[in-house]
C-alpha cells in the first residue's frame, strides 16, 4: 500500500510538473516568441514606459524565463516577494503567483473561490450518482419495459443537451417565470445552510441532469452485461435471493466502472464547472479561470490550470485506492 | 479614451431638488423643480434639462435622456448594480473606464465635478471641494482653488490642499499605480522628472514643484502654457485627495490602495471582493452642507460582478437587479424583448454615449495617400449596413456624418459625403473620386479590427460596400487587449502591415472640444513609440491652430467655432469615416428614483439614484 502510494505520488508530481512547464511555456514563452510583452496586458488603458517597467520589475518579468519559472515553482514551497522599490507585496505560501490586476495572490483568490466550486462538487455528484445509478439499475432489471424505455429516452435527451442550455431553461422557468426560487446568489454554508442549498439547487440539478443521464446509461449497459455472466447464473442456481444476487454480485463489477467515472468527473468538477458557474453567475474557480482568460491575467490562468490538474491527478489516486476496496482481485502493489 | 468603457466620464448627480438627506427621514414626496422640499440643504440643484425638458419626466422610453425620471427625496433602501466584470480599479489614480469614473463619485470628491443635471447641463464642471471654479492669473498659466470648510475623509481627518496635491502626485508614480489618465503628469511635470511620492525625497512627499499649497485651504497650479479646460481636468478622479499617511503605509498604500480607498464622498467602501462584489455604505464623516452635488438617499450600494451578459440582462429586466453598471447595453435578444413590450420599453433608454464609431483612414499608408482615394471610401460606405453591424438604430446608434458627436459642446451637423437617399452609399460619386485619384478600377488595402465584439462585423460590412466600386480589402483581426495601444497605436506597425483602414471608436475624456479632438487630430501628438491615438496621422496646421486656440480662450462661442473648424477639416480631408453616434439600450428598474442620463458620462448618473420602495 505504502509503495503504491509513493509510486503514485511520484507519478502525480511528475505530471503536475509537466503541466506547469507546459502552461508556463504556453502563457509566457509563446507570447515572448511572438514578440508580445506580458507587461502590456497588465498596464490598463495607458501604456507608458514607466508603467511597463514598474510592472516588469514587480512581476519579475525582467528576469530570464528559466528564472521566472524557477521562482514560480519556488512559490509552492515558500512565500514570495513581489517588490518594486518601496512598493512591496508578500505572496504567502503556497504562492501560485500574484495577480497584478487585483493586487492579490492567486492562492488568496483561489481560496476565496474554492468553497463555491466545492459546494457544486458536493451536491451535484450526490444527485447524479444516486439518480443515475438507481435509474440505470432499475432499467437493467426490467429491460425493454416501459420504465426502461422511457427513462433511457429521458437520459438520451438529458445527455444530448449541453449544460448551459439546461441551466438557462431551468432558470428561465423556475426563477423568472414561476418565481419558485430567487435568482442565484451564493451564500456560504456556514452563513446560512438553508439558503446555501436553496441557491445551489438549480446549479446542482443542471449539472446532475447531464451526468446522471450518462451514469444511468453506463449502469444499465454494464449491468445487462454482468447479468448474463455465468457467475450470476450460478448464484441464482444456488438459490440466493435476487436482491443478494443483484446487490452483492452484479453491482460490484458495475461499481468499479462507476467509481472510475465518478472519480474523474468529481476531480474535473473540482477544477471548476466553467459553464454552470458562468450561466448562474457563481464566482467559483471555473469562473475565475474564464474571467482571467478574458482579461489575459496570466498568473491566475496558471494557478487555476495547475489546481485543476492537481484535482484530476488526486482523483485518479483515490479511484485506484477504491478499486482495491471494491474488487479484491486488485492489489495495491 | 478609445472605447466605450474608457472614456472619462463622470457624472454628477443631481437631482432635482433639494435633498435633505441628513435632516430628513424617509419621504415619499415627489416635488417639482419649483417646489423644493422643506429641510433643504445646500445640495439643492437646479433641474432643467439641456433640451428644455422638465426635471420630473414621465417614465417612458428614453425618458431619462430628457429629464429626471421619478424625482424624489425618499431615502432608504439598497441599490443593486450588476456587472460582467470588475472595475478597472477602485483606486482613483488608476481608473479609466467611463462607468468606473462615474461610480467613483460615490466615494471620491474632486476640486471640480460635473453638475448634477441631466443632458448637456450635466457636462458642466462646477465647484465640488473648491469654493469656486479655478481663479486664473498669470496669463492663464496659474490657476488657484480655495477649499471649502468642513470637508473630511471617512476617518474624520480634514481634507487639505496637501491631500489634493498628494493625490495628484500619485499620478506620476506610473511604475506603481498605472492605468489612469496621465493629464496631470503630462502638464505638471514640466521637466522636473518627478518620480511620484513613493520615491520623493521631500520629507512630506510633496516635492512636485508646479503645484503649491501655501496653506491648507489653497492650492495653486502653475502650468507651462495656458489651458482653459483645467477645471475639467480637475473633475477627474486622478485629482481626488488621498491621505499620505494611508498611502505610504506599506500594508495599505501604493498598489494596495485600491483595496483601501479612503472616501471623501457620501459613501465609503464597506467590503470589496475583486471580481465578486462591492458594498458601499454611508460615510458618516461626509457633510451634506459641503456638497452641492451628491446626497445620501440610499442606505447601501451593492455591485455584483462576474455575471454572464444574458444573466445580467434578465436580472435587471425581471427587477431582481437595478442597473447594469457597465452601461454597454442589453444583449440582442433582450433588446428585442424590451422594445416589443410597451411596459418594459417604458423603463428603457437609448442615450447617446458620446462616442463616435468609425474608421481611421491613414494617408501614411501609400494606397490612401491621395485624398480622393479616401473620399472614394467615404462615398462608397454603406452606413445602413455599418449601423446594423453595430446593433441597429436603438442598440448601435444614429448614423454619423461628423466626428464630433451631438453631445459635444460646439457640435454642428453637416455631411460632406452624402451617401445616397437611403444612406447605402453613392457609388457614382465614389467612382468619380477613384478616377480623380488615378485609380478608376479601385485599389487594395487592409482593414484592421479587434477580434472581439462588433469590430469584425463592421469591417465585413465596409469590405462588402467597398467591393462594389472595386476597392478590395483584406480584414486583419488583432487581439483586443493591445489593439488601440499597440496595433493601431504604433504608426510603424500600421505602415508595415499596410493598415490603411482601421476600425475605431472615440469618446472624449472630458466633454470639451479639446478633450475630444486633441488626441485624435493634433499633429504634435502622433506618438511613434506606441499609445498613439491620432490613428489617421492627421497633420493639419489649421487643426493644430484651432486646438491651440481652444486652450487659450474661455469664450464658449469661440470654442464652438474651433470645434467646427476641426470637424470640417477632418471630414474634408477624409481622415476619418464616422458611421454611428454610439447609443446603448439600457434598462432601469422602475423602482428607482432620480434617474437621468448626463452628457458628461453618456450614461446614468449613478450617485443620484434612489429607490421608491425603500428596499
Amino acid at each position: 500500500m505504502i509503495t503504491f502510494l509513493i509510486r503514485r505520488l511520484i507519478q502525480a508530481v511528475t505530471v503536475l510538473l509537466a503541466v506547469s512547464i507546459i502552461t508556463f511555456g504556453l502563457f509566457f514563452l509563446v507570447p515572448k516568441l511572438a514578440g508580445a510583452d506580458p507587461a502590456t496586458l497588465f498596464a490598463g488603458k495607458v501604456t507608458n514606459p514607466d508603467a511597463l517597467n514598474g510592472i516588469r520589475i514587480k512581476l519579475g518579468l525582467n528576469h530570464p524565463l528559466w528564472r521566472q519559472y524557477w521562482d514560480f515553482i519556488g512559490g509552492f514551497f515558500h512565500s514570495r516577494q513581489f517588490d518594486n522599490g518601496p512598493d512591496k507585496t508578500t505572496c504567502p505560501w503556497p504562492c501560485l503567483g500574484y495577480s497584478f490586476r487585483n493586487d492579490q495572490s492567486v492562492s488568496t483568490l483561489i481560496a476565496d473561490r474554492f468553497p463555491i466550486t466545492l459546494s457544486l462538487a458536493i451536491g451535484a455528484p450526490i444527485l447524479w450518482l444516486s439518480v443515475g445509478v438507481l435509474v440505470g439499475r432499475t432499467s437493467a432489471l426490467r429491460p425493454r419495459s416501459f420504465a426502461d424505455r422511457s427513462s433511457m429516452l429521458v437520459a438520451l435527451a438529458a445527455v444530448s443537451l449541453p449544460v448551459y442550455f439546461t441551466a438557462a431553461v431551468l432558470r428561465l422557468f423556475v426563477v423568472f417565470t414561476w418565481h419558485w426560487l430567487p435568482d442565484i446568489t451564493y451564500v456560504g454554508f456556514t452563513k446560512d445552510p438553508v439558503l446555501w442549498g436553496k441557491n445551489l439547487l438549480l446549479p446542482w440539478i443542471s449539472l446532475a441532469a447531464l451526468y446522471a443521464a450518462s451514469y444511468a446509461r453506463f449502469t444499465r449497459g454494464s449491468m445487462l452485461e454482468v447479468l448474463n455472466e455465468d457467475y450470476i447464473r450460478t448464484a441464482r442456481a444456488k438459490g440466493l435471493r435476487e436482491r443478494t444476487v443483484i446487490n452483492r454480485h452484479a453491482m460490484r463489477p458495475v461499481g468499479t466502472l462507476i467509481i472510475t467515472l465518478f472519480g474523474m468527473d468529481v476531480g474535473q468538477l473540482m477544477g471548476g464547472a466553467i459553464l454552470t458557474e458562468s450561466v448562474f453567475g457563481l464566482p467559483g474557480l471555473g469562473k475565475l479561470g474564464v474571467d482571467a482568460i478574458a482579461a489575459h491575467d496570466l498568473p491566475i490562468i496558471m494557478g487555476v490550470t495547475i489546481l485543476a490538474a492537481f484535482f484530476i491527478v488526486a482523483a485518479n489516486i483515490v479511484v485506484d485506492m477504491f478499486y482495491a476496496v471494491i474488487d479484491p482481485r486488485v492489489r495495491l502493489s | 479614451m478609445s472605447n466605450r468603457r474608457s472614456r472619462a466620464a463622470f457624472a454628477a448627480t443631481s437631482v432635482v431638488l433639494t435633498i435633505a438627506v441628513a435632516a430628513c427621514s424617509s419621504s415619499n414626496s415627489k416635488p417639482s423643480a419649483s417646489t423644493p422640499t422643506s429641510g433643504s440643504t445646500p445640495s439643492a440643484v437646479g433641474s432643467t434639462t439641456a433640451n428644455g425638458g422638465t426635471s420630473d419626466v414621465k417614465a417612458e422610453f428614453n425618458a431619462a435622456t430628457k429629464g429626471v425620471v421619478n424625482a424624489s427625496t425618499k431615502t432608504g433602501g439598497s441599490l443593486n448594480y450588476v456587472a460582467t466584470d470588475d472595475f478597472d480599479s477602485l483606486d482613483p489614480a488608476r481608473t479609466y473606464y467611463a462607468y468606473s469614473i462615474d461610480f467613483q463619485r460615490y466615494f471620491s470628491r474632486t476640486l471640480m465635478a460635473y453638475d448634477a443635471k441631466p443632458g448637456i447641463a450635466g457636462a458642466k464642471a462646477v465647484p465640488d471641494l473648491a469654493t469656486s471654479a479655478g481663479v486664473v492669473s498669470n496669463g492663464g498659466k496659474t490657476i488657484t482653488y480655495t477649499l471649502k470648510d468642513g470637508i473630511k475623509f471617512q476617518d474624520g481627518s480634514p481634507i487639505t490642499s496637501k491631500d489634493i496635491k498628494y493625490g495628484i502626485e500619485r499620478d506620476f508614480a506610473q511604475d506603481v499605480v498605472p492605468g489612469g489618465p496621465t493629464y496631470n503628469k503630462d502638464m505638471l511635470d514640466q521637466g522636473q522628472n518627478y518620480p511620484g511620492p513613493y520615491k520623493d525625497t521631500d520629507p512630506n512627499h510633496l516635492g512636485l514643484k508646479s503645484v503649491l499649497t501655501p496653506d491648507d485651504k489653497t492650492i495653486v497650479f502653475n502650468l507651462a502654457t495656458p489651458y482653459s479646460d483645467w477645471d475639467y481636468v480637475m473633475t477627474m478622479p486622478t485629482a481626488a485627495p488621498v491621505e499620505a499617511k494611508v498611502d505610504l503605509d506599506p500594508a495599505k498604500g501604493g498598489a494596495k490602495y485600491q483595496n483601501n480607498v479612503q472616501s471623501s464622498g457620501p459613501y465609503m467602501i464597506q467590503s470589496y471582493e475583486p471580481k465578486k462584489s462591492l458594498v458601499l455604505v454611508k460615510n458618516p464623516a461626509w457633510d451634506q452642507s459641503t456638497d452641492t452635488i451628491r446626497h445620501q438617499l440610499v442606505d447601501k450600494v451593492t455591485v455584483t460582478m462576474g455575471l454572464d451578459s444574458d444573466d445580467m440582462d434578465k436580472r435587471v429586466i425581471s427587477g431582481q437587479a437595478d442597473i447594469e453598471i457597465e452601461s454597454t447595453g442589453l444583449q440582442a435578444a433582450q433588446q428585442t424583448e424590451v422594445m416589443r413590450d410597451p411596459a418594459k420599453k417604458a423603463n428603457a433608454d437609448s442615450p447617446l454615449t458620446g462616442f463616435t464609431r468609425g474608421f481611421a483612414l491613414d494617408p501614411a499608408v501609400p494606397e490612401l495617400a491621395n485624398v480622393d482615394c479616401r473620399r472614394a471610401i467615404e462615398y462608397a460606405a454603406n452606413k445602413v449596413d455599418l449601423q446594423t453591424a453595430r446593433g441597429g438604430a436603438t442598440g448601435g446608434g444614429d448614423i454619423a456624418t461628423t466626428m464630433a458627436p451631438p453631445t459635444l459642446p460646439g457640435y454642428q451637423s453637416f455631411n460632406l459625403y452624402p451617401s445616397g437617399p437611403d444612406n447605402t452609399g453613392d457609388l457614382a460619386k465614389a467612382k468619380d473620386e477613384l478616377a480623380k485619384c488615378g485609380k478608376p478600377g479601385g485599389f487594395h488595402t487592409n482593414i484592421a479590427t479587434t477580434n472581439k465584439g462588433k469590430g469584425p462585423k463592421v469591417a465585413t460590412a465596409l469590405q462588402a460596400a467597398l467591393q462594389r466600386v472595386g476597392i478590395t480589402t483584406d480584414i486583419q483581426q488583432f487581439d483586443s487587449s493591445g489593439y488601440y495601444s499597440t496595433t493601431i497605436g504604433t504608426p510603424s506597425n500600421v505602415h508595415s502591415k499596410d493598415l490603411g483602414i482601421m476600425v475605431m471608436g472615440w469618446g472624449a475624456d472630458f466633454p470639451t472640444g479639446y478633450g475630444f479632438f486633441s488626441a485624435i487630430a493634433d499633429s504634435r501628438k502622433i506618438l511613434q513609440a506606441g499609445g498613439n491615438s491620432n490613428w489617421a496621422e492627421v497633420k493639419e496646421p489649421t487643426i493644430d491652430a484651432a486646438l491651440d486656440d481652444m486652450t487659450q480662450t474661455t469664450d464658449a462661442d469661440q470654442k464652438a467655432k474651433d470645434v467646427q473648424t476641426i470637424d470640417h477639416k477632418l471630414m474634408e480631408q477624409a481622415y476619418y469615416l464616422p458611421f454611428t453616434y454610439d447609443k446603448a439600450l439600457t434598462y432601469r428598474n422602475p423602482r428607482l428614483t432620480n434617474v437621468y442620463v448626463t452628457n458628461a458620462a453618456g450614461m446614468y448618473d449613478f450617485v443620484s439614484i434612489g429607490t421608491s420602495d425603500g428596499k
